[in-house]
């Protein structure tokens, strides 16, 4: 895929994420999958950040996180579809999707100081 | 270390081992007398008391010279005549011997001791298995810059060794093993040889680029009587001053830097002393330029208008191409090439480079990087410099420029607050979440932190500088940077070295520990609390050698294989281990481990209220990997 394309792709799904269209997906075996497959090590076991990227809350979209999976930037190493199928990534993005959102920056008091 | 072989007892130092013991019989063990007996030379006669000095008597005269403090050393055979006179002839004080127990950890705990003291510490070690262990941390050293003087153990006179321990604990040229990650070495034959050897040795080490040096101390000539008329003048100390740099070249970097539009300041190891920071301070205010601090040191307040590293969200290695900036100065940066490559893809950026490390390089260890093609390099101390560049800087600085720094200036303060919201906001992500996450737990020690004299003692790249980006960085000793050879077992010693160091001042000693890097040399638990170093260790302990684990997942996934093994070999699992009750077996009090981030706040008031009454703590947490 070519990076234009693979733009177009991800910002066409980041759109689609914005509907209020229920996901596919069953997040407690996406918690699972988060841990055993090891997106947890880079990303946290919230998908808060770590050396990678936060992704969770609000997830990329299905078709972008799919396509970002098979074919990664930067150092993240591709899941093909042999180690990671479809269903699997499907459920990770449910559980992604159903991490609740931080508290606000203003009522942590240990971060305003 | 050396072991004790079960080697046959020969009667002369069966002899000797009990005329040298026989006034210690009564509180010293049988196995220590033992000990001694092995180590008598099996082809010399018992040596009767005496009260003429030994050798080593005087080599302690020239050690006291240099001024150390402390030696940091597991004990050994080979220099049991110099520890002798370091405990019975000077009183154990200036130097004061700190019982280590690996080798690594006695040279990585000098490694931090220096870089919050400014004052290198002596090692002792056998020339041959104590040596043999602590290379990697003499490697940490040479890579980072840092002065660890080490005394050698060694016999050389084949006829003198004492038995097969004796034999194999000897070795031709003890320091070759370490010539190539060492800046100079020497083995005396003789007394007056060895002050002239141990002074020059000092003033080698502490001209930049600082970096261990080696010299071996005979075990002969320590043990044996002074000859009488040997010479005992100790010579002069004098310290070269830091090599600055040509008058010519720093006007020629005055000159780009106040014509430039969008500067930027790289520090990586600059700031060798407190002064030198204050000196990147005002370079950086004269001009109004961006900092960028690569934090192999405390270079630049953290919390400063002008720094820029919250917009590298924790990875201030490169200067990104979207800045773009057209002059970079690297100062004493430790991989320029990396630096600037970004930027210099974007084109018409100037590179200037400061680096001492130019003026002395060896072969072998590649600890040099990647050619950096700068447009402008001094080989010369950064620190030792900025007093004329900021000069030059000012003398050129016209109405019109002024004007210009002052809008630049409040620009890059703007960007410096933005990044800083964000940097909070990145910081809630996780909050509560069990393990607990690596920002929270720097924000809660930050909390109990903020109104005490404290000093970080273990790096931030492990836990994604998070104290670098929410905590108030401002003095240079409160960051001692990591291990410069980035080898595994350097943080933990190294913090109580660092601690060491801060306990006369009365600072309060922190270390954020991972666990993978404690097991290396867990030694130092014992060391610490036997030595009553005030530090509070906070486990980060994610449970595995986590980078390993990352790298090794890549690895598998691009070879189609998956995850499902990865933690075979990297993971610190089955069992797990219990970190408080590791500490406390060595005497340290500890508690753990945690999970829940709301048992925090009390553990840490709690390890806090210990440190302060001049004992260490340990807090086991368990947290995310990163």
């Amino acid at each position: 895929m070519s990076k234009l394309v693979a733009v177009f792709v991800l910002l066409g799904a980041v759109l689609m994420g914005q509907n209020n269209a229920a996901p596919p997906g069953n997040a407690e075996n996406g918690k699972r999958l988060f841990l055993q497959k090891g997106c947890y090590e880079c990303h946290g076991t919230v998908g808060q950040g770590g050396t990678g990227p936060r992704l969770a809350p609000r997830p990329l979209a299905l078709p972008a996180l799919m396509a970002y999976i098979r074919q990664p930037a930067a150092a993240m190493p591709p899941y093909s579809n042999k180690i990671l199928p479809d269903s699997e990534v499907a459920d990770i993005r449910a559980y992604l999707a159903s991490i609740p959102e931080p508290p606000p920056v203003k009522n942590i008091p240990l971060l305003n100081q | 270390m050396a072991k004790q072989k079960k080697s046959p007892v020969d009667r002369r130092g069966f002899l000797r081992g009990v005329a040298g013991a026989a006034a210690l019989a009564a509180q010293v063990p049988s196995a220590v007398a033992q000990v001694r007996a092995v180590s008598a030379p099996d082809s010399s006669a018992a040596e009767a008391p005496s009260n003429a000095r030994p050798g080593s008597d005087f080599m302690l005269d020239v050690i006291k010279s240099l001024g150390f403090e402390y030696i940091f050393a597991m004990p050994g055979s080979s220099f049991a005549g110099f520890h002798e006179s370091v405990l019975n002839y000077g009183g154990n004080k200036n130097p004061e011997y700190i019982t280590c127990m690996h080798e690594e950890s006695s040279v990585a705990m000098a490694n931090g001791y220096f870089k919050i003291e400014g004052k290198p510490i002596m090692v002792c070690a056998h020339g041959t298995v104590g040596l043999q262990h602590a290379a990697m941390a003499i490697y940490d050293a040479f890579c980072d810059h840092v002065p660890v003087y080490i005394l050698l153990g060694n016999t050389l006179d084949a006829t003198r060794r004492p038995g097969e321990v004796g034999w194999v604990h000897s070795v031709q040229d003890a320091a070759a093993m370490v010539r190539d990650i060492t800046k100079w070495d020497d083995t005396p034959v003789s007394l007056p040889h060895f002050a002239e050897s141990a002074i020059r040795a000092y003033k080698i080490a502490m001209t930049p680029p600082m970096m261990p040096v080696v010299l071996v101390a005979d075990t002969e000539m320590q043990d044996q009587s002074m000859p009488p008329g040997t010479d005992t003048r100790i010579p002069k100390l004098s310290l070269s001053s830091p090599p600055a740099g040509d008058s010519a070249a720093v006007e020629e970097v005055a000159k780009l830097l106040v014509a430039a539009e969008n500067p930027v300041i790289v520090a990586s190891r600059a700031a060798r002393t407190p002064a030198g920071l204050k000196l990147i301070v005002e370079l950086a205010e004269t001009l109004q330029a961006g900092v960028v601090d690569q934090h192999r040191r405390l270079n630049f307040p953290t919390r400063h208008p002008l720094s820029q590293n919250l917009r590298t969200q924790g990875k201030p290695a490169i200067v990104p191409a979207a800045w773009n900036t057209d002059v970079i100065l690297g100062l004493e940066s430790s991989d320029f090439y990396a630096t600037i490559r970004q930027a210099k893809q974007r084109g018409n950026v100037k590179a200037i480079s400061i680096n001492s490390g130019d003026l002395y390089s060896k072969s072998n260890y590649q600890n040099f990087q990647r050619y950096a093609e700068a447009d402008l390099s001094i080989a010369a101390d950064a620190e030792a410099t900025l007093p004329a560049l900021i000069e030059t800087c000012k003398r050129l600085i016209t109405a019109d420029r002024k004007r210009a720094f002052e809008a630049r200036g409040a620009k890059l303060a703007e960007a410096h607050r933005n990044a800083m919201e964000k940097t909070r906001a990145d910081a809630a992500y996780g909050w509560d979440a069990s393990p607990i996450s690596t920002s929270r737990l720097s924000a809660e020690l930050w909390e109990q932190l903020k109104n005490e004299d404290w000093s970080l003692v273990t790096e931030g790249f492990w836990i994604r500088e998070w104290p670098l980006r929410l905590w108030n960085f401002d003095k240079h000793y409160q960051y001692i940077g990591g291990a410069g050879g980035e080898g595994v077992g350097y943080t933990a010693p190294a913090a109580v070295g660092a601690a060491i160091a801060n306990k006369k001042h009365g600072r309060l000693s922190v270390a954020i520990q991972p666990d993978g890097d404690l097991m290396v040399a867990n030694g130092v638990l014992w060391t610490a609390a036997h030595h009553r170093v005030p530090l509070l260790m906070v486990m980060h302990n994610n449970r595995a050698y986590h980078q390993e684990v990352m790298g090794l997942q890549g690895l598998a996934n691009r070879r189609q294989r998956g995850v499902d093994n990865i933690g075979i070999g990297t993971k610190i699992y089955d069992p797990f281990i219990d970190y408080s009750k590791l500490a406390q077996s060595m005497g340290v009090q500890a508690e753990g481990p945690l999970s829940d981030p709301k048992d925090l706040s009390a553990a840490i008031r709690r390890g806090i209220d210990v440190v302060k009454r001049g004992e260490p703590y340990l807090i086991d947490t368990l947290t995310q990997p990163r």
